[in-house]
């Protein structure tokens, strides 16, 4: 205990477990065998990064490899109709020939067309709008084209379109897997019996298509600004709700009213800025009625983050040095809820004087920049100028605030952070 | 805002005071209103609380192990009992000690050990079940040397730190609510006229049940005091101030605005 407070090493905490660390073991002083060492030392004494081939492999033989030889010999393909036989050279490896069919024949898929018997046709399938021949002929259609509707719709003799052939096609299939099944149940999970062709919402659909394809960059662009306009108004007006729901019923006095808009109130001004921090907050209020127990230090701290996300780094920081300077605890020793909303209305009202303050030296500028009527040197942003307005000045007089403003314009801007391009490295930096 | 007296070490009288606080009094007129038409969903009850650590040095009897004997716990701000709320908590101390997981089943919700160093304790509360069925963690670092480095440690004062906070349940149940009526641990706002709730029904014996409030604690003469008076005045001097700034800023800006008009109108002629 004695020798701890003479080392002034009672502050550690819990201790730290008394393990001796390993070395690592030193390779680098054992030469591995197989190079010889002043070979090794050219690379750099250290054993190199990829495993390299020991020296008794490289006295082994590689293992024998297979033998191949190439043949020129016929095969048929299973694919083809007809007993065509063809020539083509054939690996074969160490006298053994390849099995199997012709390795592209797999490829020949096709797809299963139904095929109606006349009684079917005349029993469910007569169609106005169609004719027997008509039918065949694009069920043969087809059939060879594999269900390929715009090549079907190219070559069809009588001149109709994708959508009506589609619509034939798939109502005859649909009449007949109904009438073939045992029962209606059977072939509910078809998918053409469950969602069924409808010629007029495709050609709408593709009537619509063509019209996005065909517009002009012009209307694209006013298509654009009028969403965003939408999407800006349907969150207003779900901001709004949030309120409704989180915030109370607003009673007729007058006096609540006036009171009440100190908190949600005056967020509601139109200012796009504003709004984030008040969905924020009315969010937080129904994220924590969310939770079944929560602690009020976390409440506050929650609200806190919540005023804070609409504000800079910066701007934060002042807020704090503010709550300093006013003597107040950043956070407070009693944090009862009357004491947590005090304070979170303090913060919002220190905001509020922050953004006042950079709002008169903007308009003092704008000011100073009409008396000389010279545009030369611009104001410079708002941002530089609440870098370099340091300490808050308490009771100060307007004059002397435009007076030091205008001092430090004559300095010109702050310099911003030269910005260095990160530097080649270069073999001799090493 | 709370509707039961009894005995407490720190004042509640501040929602009377009007003017610059506004917002406590609208917060009273706030559960007015709510009352209104809802029903339980916006009574919340909140539990004061004050949780820390009372460490003493051993002085002659330390030994290298065992330099400070220390006491852990959780107790209500004004040392009503809280095993009305809280079931038992549970102390996770550094994986060193024996059994780190140190359970204690009924109040006073205390822990004493000893050893030399300090590390954050784990607190978990757990709650009855017609509370809450999820439990709260706190962490509080656990101090035995004292702040100052150049003085001299004595058996007799004990290096003590407390933080107050406060248990909030936004939606309480019913039961809840009908057992803790009138309990003085527990700040309740004004209930909805007319609310009918069903009788408490006790959650243990009574009879078996301890003391387990810290009145009578024999470190409560250690407790600190926690009164929200003093911190409600300091903000709503702070807040004064600043409002005061605001307005000379807000003149000061239409001051701005209307020289610029001026100098605007006398260019253009």
């Amino acid at each position: 205990m004695d020798a701890k407070d003479i080392l002034g090493l009672h502050k550690n905490s819990f201790p730290s477990s008394l393990e001796k660390k390993s070395r690592p073991p030193k390779e680098s002083h054992r030469k591995p065998d197989g190079i010889s060492r002043e070979v090794y030392a050219l690379t750099g004494g250290m054993p190199p990064l990829m495993p390299s081939i020991h020296s008794s492999q490289l006295k082994k033989k590689p293992p024998p490899p297979e033998k191949v030889t190439w043949q020129w010999l016929p095969f048929t393909n299973s694919a083809r109709k007809d007993d065509l036989h063809l020539y083509h050279w054939v690996r074969v490896v160490n006298g053994v020939l390849p099995t199997g069919d012709y390795s592209f024949a797999k490829y020949n898929k096709s797809v299963d067309i139904i095929k109606y018997t006349d009684e079917e046709y005349e029993k469910y399938l007569t169609d106005p709008m169609w004719t027997k021949e008509e039918t065949n002929e694009l069920f043969d259609l087809c059939e060879r084209f594999d269900l390929r509707f715009v090549v079907i719709a190219d070559r069809f003799p009588s001149s109709r379109t994708v959508e009506e052939l589609k619509d034939r096609y798939y109502s005859v299939l649909r009449a007949i897997l109904l009438a073939r099944a045992a029962s209606s149940g059977d072939v509910a999970t078809h998918p053409v019996i469950k969602d069924p062709y409808n010629v007029s919402q495709e050609m709408e659909r593709k009537r619509a298509l063509s019209m996005v394809l065909s517009q002009t960059r012009q209307q694209e662009k006013r298509d654009e600004e009028v969403l965003i306009e939408a999407k800006r108004i349907a969150e207003l007006r779900m901001a709004s709700k949030v309120t409704e729901q989180s915030q109370l019923v607003v009673a007729s006095n007058a006096d609540a009213e006036v009171t009440e808009g100190a908190v949600p109130g005056e967020t509601i001004t139109p200012s796009n800025v504003q709004l984030t921090p008040f969905t924020d907050n009315a969010s937080t209020l129904a994220s924590l009625r969310m939770l079944r127990v929560y602690l009020r230090t976390y409440a506050l701290d929650q609200m806190v983050q919540a005023s804070n996300s609409s504000a800079g780094v910066r701007t934060i920081k002042r807020v704090e040095q503010t709550l300093q300077d006013l003597g107040v605890n950043l956070k407070p020793r009693v944090p009862t809820k009357a004491v947590c909303a005090e304070h979170l209305e303090l913060r919002k009202e220190i905001l509020t004087w922050l953004n006042l303050q950079k709002q008169v030296q903007y308009k003092e500028a704008e000011g100073s920049s009409f008396r000389d009527g010279s545009y030369s040197e611009p104001p410079g942003t708002p941002k530089d100028r609440t870098f370099t307005l340091d300490s808050i000045n308490f009771g100060v007089s307007s004059e002397r605030v435009v007076k030091k403003d205008q001092k430090r314009k004559a300095h010109g801007t702050p310099p911003t952070a030269a910005h260095k391009r990160p530097r080649k490295q270069k073999a001799s930096d090493f | 805002m709370p509707n039961t007296s009894s005995s407490k070490k720190h004042c509640q009288d501040q929602p009377q005071l009007s003017g610059p606080i506004p917002k406590s009094h609208m917060a009273k007129s706030e559960e007015n209103k709510k009352n209104s038409g809802k029903k339980l969903k916006d009574v919340e009850i909140s539990v004061p609380i004050v949780y820390g650590n009372i460490a003493f040095w051993l002085g002659k009897k330390a030994s290298e192990y065992q330099s400070h004997k220390w006491t852990i716990y959780v107790r209500g701000a004004s040392n009503e009992d809280l095993g009305v709320i809280i079931k038992r908590v549970v102390f996770q101390l550094h994986s060193s000690f024996n059994n780190p997981m140190r359970v204690v089943d009924a109040p006073p919700f205390e822990l004493s050990e000893a050893g030399w160093g300090e590390f954050e304790i784990a607190i978990t509360l757990y709650f009855h079940s017609d509370v809450c069925d999820k439990p709260l963690n706190l962490y509080h670092h656990l101090k035995l040397y004292p702040e100052d480095e150049n003085s001299s440690m004595s058996t007799k004062k004990p290096v003590v730190v407390e933080l107050y906070d406060e248990i909030v349940f936004p939606d309480p149940s019913e039961a809840f609510l009908a057992r803790v009526l009138n309990h003085p641990a527990v700040h309740l706002p004004r209930l909805p006229a007319g609310l009918t709730l069903p009788p408490p029904i006790p959650v243990e014996d009574a009879s078996k049940r301890r003391k387990g409030d810290t009145k009578d604690n024999p470190l409560s003469q250690w407790f600190l005091n926690f009164s929200e008076a003093d911190e409600l005045l300091q903000l709503a001097a702070a807040r004064q101030q600043v409002q005061a700034h605001i307005s000379k800023l807000k003149r000061q800006i239409s001051l701005i605005e209307g020289q610029h008009k001026q100098l605007k109108s006398s260019s253009d002629q």
